[in-house]
């Protein structure tokens, strides 16, 4: 049954539609609200981990003798100790929980240890002595398959190719380029962090921020050497994640020291370690060509991408799957040729962060648009809209898309708005450099860029990518309630919140329980791919209809709206599970990516306006406006609140955002000097929400949350190139860029 | 060390106390009071925000010892029992809560700011929040959370 949003303005309290409180804020402006690194347990020892200073080297030796002689130490821990299998990983089992004989990027861990008090473990550590052998690091993307290999298949992690149409086309007008996108950290505020508790079994119960159990818990036992049900985990508070929290960080470590000292560890990274402990954004270099012709009609793409995966593969593949497929956005496009390489080097270890591929190809293809507006004289928005797709369009993949693409729409709505005033009051606050007294409007010149985004939502290449929900409804107290629980993890986004308002809506019932998150119910998903709402949302849906089954059946044939839900159910307990999968897609085809390999497709589009002081390089993002398509906005505060916090990110990667590395060593590991967006660079944002149901998604929705990560990036660079007139190929752009010195 | 400190009007003791810890740390980890948040633990993030007798500081730069003696009100310490603070009220209905890691050093933040300017400004907003990072918000809702407060001054 497909529903019109019309039909769907729910009439329940605090159903979809509505934008209720989240359960969670109370606890959470109260400070209450219990984040992994809050647990605590009686008798609990402090976990902490030796990492490698080396970007590659060999481990000639290990010597522990010193470090298990400080008082309070209770085990110092390697890879021989590790009781499973060494190797784990989200796509290839690459990535050693403890290196033996050789570390591939600075911040791998060596060795762990258990102590009394986290100063006690850093003085063990201190005590450990490894003696390496430095080597040659490999850190260049674009030599790295030739260099030396890593890895025992070499250093390629993954090539897609796509290959459409004419392959040797022939354009009135070409544009290339090279672009260049650092690599941008998630910097979720709440630290890697978890508590790990011995169980009397001999298994294990893990407290863990997190994005998907199920997987931790698949990668946690296997390097346990134990049965799934021996290893429990339950979501603990998770200060956001952004696709940092995809792949393991503490969750062996933490397990092994509680099972090796029969004491409940825990574990916090600091700001520092948490830059070394998870995964970042891929680097990317971008080699372009776009042919067009005369009136600015697309004709030819080609495109060469590399991904620098870093020392691990993580979720390479899936990173370059993307970057290939949305390679030249959301324009329609006869003859596209793209190469896209993920690669193994020395840095760190690149996966999954918002946006995923298509953030990278986002500032490259937009990049080419502007450029091919400037050669033929036309409007930027003007050669978008001219080659915008729309519903039926076809991808490079060959994917018919099927439900709204309103790309060219939402350019015009980011384009008619109003423009801010350019400041006269002369509020050093509103000037790029703000109060440091930079300038007073002296070498200030405004610009504005325009970029729209693709972003594709949901697990592709014919993943089997479903989400379980259990519902129960049940009288208490002469109230009829309902609980939902699923283990799709909440890491800030709003989930339970979603899960709350469509059992209102389905069921009717006001009061609405969520349990929390754990493995003891079916897996969940990833929460990552702006999936959860479309598929953990579908779950508790699908769950609520076989509810509502079940009660129709109870009420005899009487409609479900004329009688008294809690006559009915009585003393009875209805308690339904569902798994609910989105329809399945494909795999590509390897010679030439093309395939259904994606379930929907998500657009947003920005305009920037940007003030420039061009003598010091200094940027003032003035107006930063957002039009996207969500299909229905099931609560729309916290769809305004995804594509705020999108946007901001793509700000940052815009302008200040980047983990720099040298010869594969990190040199800015704090916020000190990883800069993120600060209240007083995230400018107004007047946000326009187009809701074009797609009929294939539970309620018409189209995930919200990466889109608008895209297209803030490549908005905010066309603004200051429209304000300085420089090339600006490389993301972040700092001040040295456009002072040119 | 033994620290003797009024944390949210109640007399508090912490032993053992070792020298290089810092106020946040005995908050967290030895009187219970995990609300003030540890994003960074080196004054950068404002998630570790509270008042020590009545200016906000970081309490991850302020030593352990350096409390001795003083008065402390963190974010556990503004709702009057269950009657919210106006400003976490505010925070809530406005939407300025995603996660929510950076939320307790925020509150406290925008709740020295309205003590001291009961109307301020967008750009007074910002300065006074300038110290404080979030990252899911954009911000945007967390302006708006600080407006609605104010308005219901
Ligand atoms: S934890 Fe104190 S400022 Fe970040
Ligand atoms: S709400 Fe997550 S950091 Fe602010």
């Amino acid at each position: 049954m497909s529903l019109t949003p019309a039909e769907l303005s729910s009439s329940v309290a605090g159903g979809i539609g509505a934008s209720p409180q989240r359960p969670d804020g109370n606890l959470k402006v109260r400070g209450e609200f219990a984040y992994a690194s809050d647990l605590w347990h009686e008798d609990m020892i402090w976990g902490s981990t030796l990492r490698s200073p080396h970007p590659y080297a060999r481990i000639v030796s290990i010597d522990l003798t010193e470090a298990l002689k400080v008082p309070g130490v209770h085990a110092v821990l390697t890879h021989q100790d590790v009781p499973g299998s060494n190797l784990y990983g989200l796509e290839h089992k690459d990535q050693p929980v403890l290196a033996v004989d050789v570390v591939r990027y600075q911040g791998e861990a060596v060795a762990l240890v258990g102590a009394d008090h986290p100063e006690t473990a850093t003085r063990a550590m201190k005590r450990i002595k490894v003696e390496y052998e430095v080597l040659e690091p490999v850190v260049d993307m674009e030599t790295a398959a030739d260099d030396t290999p890593l890895h025992p298949g070499g250093n390629l992690v993954r090539h897609v190719p796509i290959r459409r149409g004419d392959q040797s086309p022939t354009a009135d007008v070409v544009v290339s380029g090279r672009y260049e996108v650092g690599m941008q950290d998630q910097a979720f505020l709440g630290p890697e962090s978890g508590l790990a508790v011995p169980a009397e079994d001999g298994g294990v119960d893990l407290y863990i921020a997190t994005q998907w159990l199920h997987v931790d818990q698949g990668q946690v036992a296997s390097a346990l050497g134990m049965p799934l049900d021996k290893v429990r985990l339950t979501l603990s508070g998770v200060g956001g994640a952004f696709g940092g929290r995809e792949d393991l960080s503490m969750q062996v470590h933490a397990c092994m020291l509680a099972l090796h000292t029969r004491k409940p560890v825990k574990m916090v990274y600091n700001r520092e370690e948490s830059f070394y402990g998870h995964v970042h954004r891929h680097p990317a270099v971008l080699h372009y060509e776009h042919g067009a012709t005369r009136d600015g009609k697309l004709v030819y793409v080609k495109a060469r991408i590399f991904l620098d995966g870093g020392a691990y593969a993580s979720s390479t593949g899936a990173v370059v799957a993307n970057a290939a497929t949305l390679g030249v956005g959301p324009y329609e496009v006869d003859n596209v040729t793209i190469d896209c390489y993920g690669l193994y080097t020395n840095n760190p270890p690149c996966g999954a962060m918002r946006g995923f591929g298509a953030v990278q190809a986002g500032f490259a293809y937009e990049s080419q648009m502007d450029k091919l507006a400037e050669k033929l004289g036309l409007d930027p928005v003007d050669v978008r809209i001219a080659n915008a797709m729309t519903e039926g369009s076809v991808m490079p993949t060959g994917q018919v898309v099927d439900s709204a693409a309103p790309v060219a729409q939402l350019l015009k709505l980011v384009k008619d708005k109003p423009l801010p005033p350019v400041s006269t009051t002369l509020d050093l606050r509103s000037m790029p450099g703000g109060v440091s007294n930079t300038t007073h409007g002296e070498g200030v010149v405004r610009g504005i860029g325009y970029a729209v985004g693709i972003k594709n939502v949901c697990f592709s290449e014919g993943y089997d990518d479903y989400s379980t929900a259990r519902v129960r409804v049940q009288v208490i107290g002469g109230e009829l309630v309902a609980l939902a629980h699923t283990a799709a993890c909440e890491v800030g986004q709003g989930l339970v919140t979603i899960m709350q308002q469509i059992v209102r809506t389905e069921l009717g019932v006001q009061r609405v329980t969520i349990l929390p998150m754990d493995t003891s119910i079916g897996n969940g998903g990833s929460t990552s791919a702006s999936r959860q709402t479309y598929v953990t949302g579908g779950a508790v849906k699908a769950a609520c209809a076989a509810v509502r089954d079940k009660l129709t059946k109870l009420a005899g044939g009487r409609e479900l709206s004329e009688v008294d839900l809690a006559d009915l159910v009585g003393d009875d307990v209805i308690d339904e599970t569902v798994e609910w999968r989105h329809r399945a897609t494909e795999p590509l085809d390897p010679e030439t990516g093309q395939g259904n390999a994606h379930v929907q497709y998500g657009f947003a589009a920005h305009r920037a306006v940007v003030d420039v002081d061009v003598e010091l390089g200094l940027v003032k993002v003035v107006e930063l406006d957002c039009a996207q398509d969500v299909g229905n906005a099931l609560n729309p505060q916290a769809v305004l609140g995804q594509i705020q916090g999108g946007s901001a990110q793509g700000l940052g990667l815009a302008v200040m955002e980047e983990i720099q590395t040298v010869g594969g060593k990190v040199r800015n590991p704090s916020f000190t000097d990883y800069l993120i967006p600060t209240v007083l660079d995230m400018p107004p944002m007047s946000i326009d929400v187009l809701e074009l149901a797609d009929p294939n998604a539970p309620y018409g929705v189209r995930g919200v949350g990466e889109p608008p990560t895209i297209s803030s990036t490549p908005a905010v660079v066309a603004a200051i190139r429209a304000a300085t007139g420089l090339a600006l190929t490389r993301v972040p752009v700092r001040p040295e860029h456009i002072t040119q010195t | 060390m033994r620290v003797n400190v009024t944390v949210n009007g109640e007399q508090r003791q912490a032993d053992d106390v070792w020298e290089g810890e810092s106020l946040l740390f005995v908050l967290r980890e030895r009187l219970g009071l995990p609300g003030s948040k540890n994003a960074c633990e080196q004054g950068e993030c404002g998630s570790c925000t509270v008042y020590l007798d009545d200016v906000p500081v970081c309490a991850c730069l302020v030593a352990a010892g350096q409390v001795q003696d003083r008065e402390v009100r963190t974010v556990e310490g503004l709702a009057d029992g269950d009657r919210l603070d106006p400003v976490q009220e505010a925070f809530v209905e406005a939407g300025a809560v995603q996660c929510g890691f950076c939320t307790p050093g925020l509150v406290v933040a925008a709740h020295d700011l309205l003590e001291r300017v009961p109307q301020p400004s967008d750009p007074e907003i910002r300065e006074a929040l300038a110290g404080n990072l979030c990252r899911c918000t954009g911000y945007e809702k967390i302006l708006d959370a600080v407006r609605l407060a104010a308005a219901r001054r």
